[in-house]
């Protein structure tokens, strides 16, 4: 449990730390060097450089730093919505509890690969995005972040209320109720501690899905917009050049692939040692 | 069970119905104009030409008029014209669906065979060293992003081995079975690979609890070879989960791969799908999506059905 851990913190440390390090030394991330184009590794570029002559490494991170801000960002605020429509749906009960659950259900059941296709592919201008505006950097992080949101909710919402459900008609929680805690402060105080584990467990699992998610947006060139790095862009450029320079390929995947494998096995180890069931089981 | 099913099916019926106004609206707003791209292409078109076909094509119509005349003709049969194939929606759908259906098909026999093996053999010796591997390999599977794995698969295989075609579903002038097959393998080993940890997963989490059980035990006791334990016992209750992975599979087998058919230029509905977002084809957009999310819906229809039919233990009211 602790081997994924000490892999992703140190592929977080080296994302972050990279670019400013390297700005520090004179090397920018998007810094173009047409005489010293597809270089091999040496001292002043330990990876090489890219079809534009940019230094491989400091890109990767700075790639990185894109990549996992955004699964970080869209993890939490997908927890946060999930969170709010579980205890909502699972206290209210009801009508509200079948419309919320109707709409998860709905959304689940969708084939969602080819519809955020769509939307990673809608021309803002169109909504009344003025188009300077809608052509920026934050604008295509926001739109990944909000496409991964709009996805991942239903995982904690489906947790959240079923925890909520069970946990709502414990002795505890009535004896809150008796003694004139209001709803927010049942849901806060006496529920919310009660899901935190698994709610823990699916948002690790569903960092590794954004990364995952945003490296294919950016790959088929709608997500992440060039100069800005990121891997699934860094992948885009590299797959025209993969018979001239294939490492240009092998880097950026396997940055992806180590991150994604980590944020799997460190939510697997997580989920073993909060699911008690099953140690007793053993 | 008959209530249930009708209650779903309306659910579905409603479902489509609202997403097919949201896709139709969305598409609406995705960069490019139909009338814009012909008047590109056709410098000698003025602006009173562009007013006139905005009116033929009702393009001067509010959004839900023209939605409306849209779902008239599609309950009609007539899902329109597709502007990147130059033929009717339908006739540039079937066959995509029908290579789709041939390379999901043999991806999921695959994948599900071996996973059948890999996760019952992890079953049998719960925190063994094999089992430390296969889900090692179940993990490495999930984390892989699929165009990366096509990506090296094409550089290892196509550009470095020259051992099989890169893409396409078959060489140009040749109806040979060889030569399909050949060009098969790549996309579904790509296939394969990206979805057997998932399935190996389930079987293993199964088998594991079937194992666990009573009746097995008790074939164990009276002296059951290994084998008959396995594939007689503990099969049969493992199988109940993994039939609803199957009947979940139909929807891709309709909605296609769009990352692999895309990498491998294998035409499918995955990249059909692709291609007309891309290529402001709208018709064809629509009707691809609806289809994927009608068929997505449906698989998940069938996967509780058939969960409810395979377990007596669980009943939908």
């Amino acid at each position: 449990m602790r081997g994924p851990l000490l892999l992703l913190a140190g592929i977080a440390a080296i994302s972050f730390a990279g670019p400013p390090l390297g700005a520090a030394l004179g090397i920018d991330s998007n810094g173009v060097d047409l005489l010293n184009r597809l270089a091999g590794s040496s001292l002043s570029h330990p990876l090489g450089t890219d079809e534009l002559g940019r230094d491989v490494l400091v890109r990767l991170l700075a790639g990185g730093r894109v990549s996992l801000t955004i699964a970080l960002a869209a993890a939490l605020a997908a927890a946060a919505l999930g969170t709010l429509v579980g205890l909502v749906a699972g206290y209210l009960g009801g009508w509200t509890d079948r419309a919320l659950m109707r709409l998860t259900d709905a959304i689940i059941a969708l084939p969602l690969l080819p519809l955020l296709i769509v939307l990673a592919a809608l021309d803002l201008g169109k909504l009344g995005v003025p188009p300077a505006l809608a052509r920026s950097d934050d604008i295509s992080l926001l739109r990944i972040v909000l496409l991964a949101v709009l996805v991942g909710w239903t995982t904690a919402a489906r947790l959240v209320r079923g925890a909520t459900l069970v946990t709502r008609n414990r002795d505890f929680v009535r004896a809150a109720k008796s003694l004139g805690a209001g709803v927010p402060h049942i849901l806060w105080m006496h529920i919310l501690p009660n899901v935190l584990a698994p709610l823990i467990v699916a948002t690790t699992l569903s960092v590794g899905d954004v990364i995952l998610l945003e490296s294919v947006l950016s790959f088929l060139g709608l997500g992440i917009q060039p100069p800005l790095a990121s891997w699934g862009t860094m992948l885009s450029n590299a797959q025209e050049l993969i018979a001239s320079a294939p490492l240009l390929t092998i880097y950026p995947g396997a940055m992806i692939f180590l991150t994604v494998i980590a944020c799997n096995l460190y939510g697997d180890a997580l989920q073993q040692r909060f699911d008690h069931s099953e140690a007793v089981r053993v | 069970m008959i209530r249930f099913t009708a209650i779903r099916l309306v659910e579905i019926a409603a479902t489509v119905l609202v997403m097919s106004f949201v896709i139709y609206a969305v598409i609406g707003l995705m960069p490019g104009d139909p009338i814009d791209l012909m008047r590109q292409a056709d410098p000698r078109m003025s602006a009173a030409d562009v007013v006139r076909l905005k009116a033929v094509y009702g393009l001067d119509q509010p959004l839900f008029a023209r939605y409306l005349e849209w779902l008239r003709q599609a309950l009609a049969g007539d899902l329109g014209y597709s502007r990147l194939f130059a033929a009717p929606v339908w006739s540039a759908l079937l066959p995509r669906l029908g290579n789709s259906l041939v390379l999901m098909g043999s991806s999921f026999v695959l994948a599900l065979g071996l996973a059948l093996g890999l996760g019952t053999a992890a079953a049998r010796r719960p925190n063994s060293r094999l089992d430390a591997a296969i889900n090692l390999f179940c993990f490495a599977g999930v984390s892989m992003p699929t165009f990366w794995l096509a990506l090296i698969l094409i550089l290892v295989f196509a550009a470095g081995l020259g051992w099989l075609p890169a893409s396409g579903v078959a060489t140009a002038g040749t109806s040979d079975l060889g030569d399909r097959l050949a060009h098969l393998v790549l996309p579904v080993a790509t296939l394969t690979l990206a979805s057997i940890g998932g399935y190996t997963r389930y079987v293993r989490a199964a088998m594991k609890e079937a194992l666990a059980q009573d009746h097995v035990r008790t074939a164990r006791a009276k002296g059951a070879s290994e084998a008959r334990i396995i594939l007689h016992h503990a099969m049969r209750s493992a199988m109940i989960p993994v039939t609803t992975i199957l009947a979940l599979s139909f929807g891709g087998l309709v909605s296609g791969a769009l990352v692999t058919e895309t990498m491998f230029a294998y035409p499918g509905m995955g990249k059909l799908i692709f291609d007309a977002v891309m290529g402001n084809d709208y018709n064809l957009a629509l009707a691809a999506l609806l289809l994927a999310t009608i068929a997505t819906m449906l698989a998940n229809l069938a996967a509780d059905l058939a969960y409810g039919w395979l377990d007596p233990r669980v009943s939908y009211r």
